[in-house]
Order: structure tokens, then C-alpha cells, then sequence
């Protein structure tokens, strides 16, 4: 649905685009073509890590890990997980969910849900690559102080 | 060796890592091999069906709007209303984090403030709208405010402070690698 909607927009801005000028819109091409040439030495071994990675640390195996955790650890583990594994939110919020009815604790699931959207271990080369590295930590840092202040305040409103 | 393919491996080496290890993995623990072969696909299919349509904007955004515009609308005098509009992009934005990154830096090299294009991105991973829909019926309404309000917030807090814990230099070394990017 949304790739429907980003595709259409761009296709509907590329078509005025040449209307206002070929010139210009051949440009964009190449500029969006040469960005993604520069990209891909660091998009491909993303890619094959991130199914490493998942392989390895299925949602299944997430269950088993956060489903048992509680207290501190079960929030450290939350965030150490978030933060090294991806998966788009449709498959990561269903997956917090049923471990909330099969008894995990809200603070763990605040962890985990929080740092998977926020910190990113694995496309961390490629923001390095756009950002530099100083930058690149500062935001992921600033996304994983973001993860714990949530938990702290999910965990003090008792949910 | 040749010096072409020299600098092709040099420059390909994490890409050729990572598929050693596919491979080995694939080897060693055929079951888990075959899931993670599945799961590198179909990461590969989602990336190309994203980060095309975003590439080709970032280069329309680049040859159609100035720098000047910009500057005015989300440069360093921008004030509020640079905020707000990080806020409107970021929430309006749809697609992993990394899809965000080409968007970040085509603004960058229009003399965004790095703030809040910083911002930009926190909002991006957290507060896209579609996503927050979804959150609110899987999680409820507490948690889903909560977890917006509180994040939104030390984002806000951590891109403010990231110009100050840059130099001068290294603040503008982030401006170069951006624009370097989108060229």
C-alpha cells in the first residue's frame, strides 16, 4: 500500500518534471542512479546480514527469550535484541503483543519495540557511510537513551 | 592481480564477507542456511522495491529545489518552523530506517540544520504515521503515547546537543559525506 502510494508520487513528479524539463529530470535520474552504484558495497552485505541475523534470531527465538526474561535482564536482553535485529513493525508489533497475553512484561516489550525501531545495529555501516561515524553513534545512542527513559517511565506506570 | 579487480574486491570486501558466512552457514547448518538464503531474498526484494522510487526523489529534489529555499525553510536560522517541518516529514514518511538515510542527506547537502535533520530521523523511526495506527491497536493508547512522547522527546533533546558535541569541523565533515552521496 504505501510502496503503491511512494511509487505513484514519484512517478506522478517525474512526469511533471519532464514536462518542465528533460534536461533537468535526466539528471535526477543520474543522480539517483549514482547514489545507489556508491550505496550498494554497503547495501549488499546488509542485506546478507540482516538474514543472518534473523535467521538466527527468529521470532520464535525471540519469544523464547523475552517470553521467560523479566525484571532488569529481561529489559537488557529487550534492548540488545531490538537493537541487533530488524524486522518491519507489522511483524514486530503482532510479536510483542501475543508475548504481552502470554505473560511478558510490558517494560521488556517497551525495550525491545522501542529499540527496534530506533536503533539501528545493523545499517549502521550505511549511516556511517552517509553520516560518519561521530554522528552515526550519537543518534543511535540517543535512540538507545530514548529506549531506557521509555522503559523506565512504562515501568513506574505499571501498565 | 589486476588493479581493476584489486579495487573491486577491496571495495566489495564486507559484501564478500558476509556471503562466505552465508555460505558457511549454509554448509554447516543446512535448515538455518535455507531460512537465512530466504530471509537475505527477500531483504534484497524489499530494498529494491523501496529505495528506488527514494533515490529518483532525492534527485528531483536535488535539480528543482535551490538551496536558498532550503536554507530559508530548514537551514540554520529556520527557527520552529525547521522543527516542524522535520516533524511533518518524518511522520509522513513511509519504509524502513536505512530508506530514511538518501532523504536525510539530500537535505543535508541543501544546508539543512543538522539538528533537525538529526530530529528528522528520530521521528522517521518512531512517529512514522501509519505506524503509530498500528501500534495503537496492538499495544494501547498509554503505550503508544507514551512511547512517542518520551522518544520524541530525548530525540529532540540528543539533536540539539549533537552541534554541540561536534567541532566546527567534524560538523562540517557530516555536511560532505552527505552530499558526496547524492551526487
Amino acid at each position: 500500500m504505501t510502496t503503491l502510494i511512494i511509487y505513484s508520487t514519484v512517478t506522478l513528479l517525474v512526469i511533471i518534471s519532464f514536462i518542465k524539463s528533460p534536461q533537468k529530470t535526466k539528471k535526477a535520474f543520474k543522480i539517483g542512479f549514482n547514489s545507489f552504484k556508491k550505496l550498494l558495497p554497503t547495501l549488499i552485505p546488509m542485506m546478507i546480514g540482516i538474514g543472518i541475523v534473523l535467521s538466527l534470531l527468529s521470532p520464535d527465538t525471540i519469544s523464547a527469550i523475552l517470553g521467560e526474561k523479566s525484571g532488569l535482564l529481561g529489559v537488557i536482553i529487550g534492548l540488545g535484541i531490538g537493537s541487533v535485529a530488524f524486522m518491519p513493525s507489522f511483524v514486530a508489533f503482532p510479536l510483542g503483543a501475543n508475548l504481552l497475553t502470554h505473560g511478558a512484561g510490558y517494560p521488556q516489550i517497551a525495550a525491545f519495540i522501542s529499540s527496534l525501531m530506533a536503533v539501528g545495529f545493523m545499517s549502521l555501516g550505511l549511516e556511517i557511510q552517509y553520516f560518519g561515524k561521530k554522528a552515526a553513534l550519537i543518534r543511535n545512542l540517543t535512540a538507545l537513551t530514548a529506549s531506557l527513559v521509555f522503559v523506565i517511565v512504562i515501568w513506574r506506570v505499571h501498565l | 592481480m589486476n588493479q581493476n579487480l584489486r579495487g573491486l574486491i577491496k571495495k566489495y570486501k564486507w559484501a564478500l564477507l558476509t556471503a562466505i558466512i552465508l555460505t558457511i552457514i549454509n554448509i554447516a547448518m543446512p535448515t538455518i542456511g535455507a531460512n537465512a538464503n530466504k530471509l537475505t531474498l527477500s531483504n534484497f526484494l524489499t530494498m529494491l522495491g523501496v529505495l528506488p522510487p527514494i533515490l529518483l526523489l532525492i534527485g528531483l529534489l536535488d535539480v528543482w529545489v535551490p538551496k536558498e529555499i532550503m536554507i530559508k525553510y530548514m537551514g540554520e536560522h529556520s527557527g520552529i518552523k525547521g522543527l516542524g517541518i522535520a516533524l511533518i516529514l518524518g511522520s509522513f514518511a513511509a519504509g524502513p530506517l536505512y530508506a530514511a538515510f538518501p532523504v536525510a542527506a539530500i537535505l543535508l547537502k541543501k544546508r539543512a540544520r543538522l539538528s533537525y535533520v538529526m530530529f528528522f530521523l528520530g521521528v522517521w523511526s518512531t512517529a512514522k504515521l501509519p505506524m503509530v495506527m498500528f501500534e495503537y491497536t496492538s499495544f494501547g493508547g498509554l503505550f503508544t503515547f507514551l512511547h512517542i512522547t518520551t522518544n520524541l522527546t530525548v530525540f529532540l533533546i540528543g539533536a540539539l546537543l549533537i552541534e554541540k558535541m561536534l567541532t566546527a569541523e567534524s560538523k562540517e565533515a557530516v555536511y560532505q559525506s552527505a552530499s558526496a552521496l547524492s551526487e
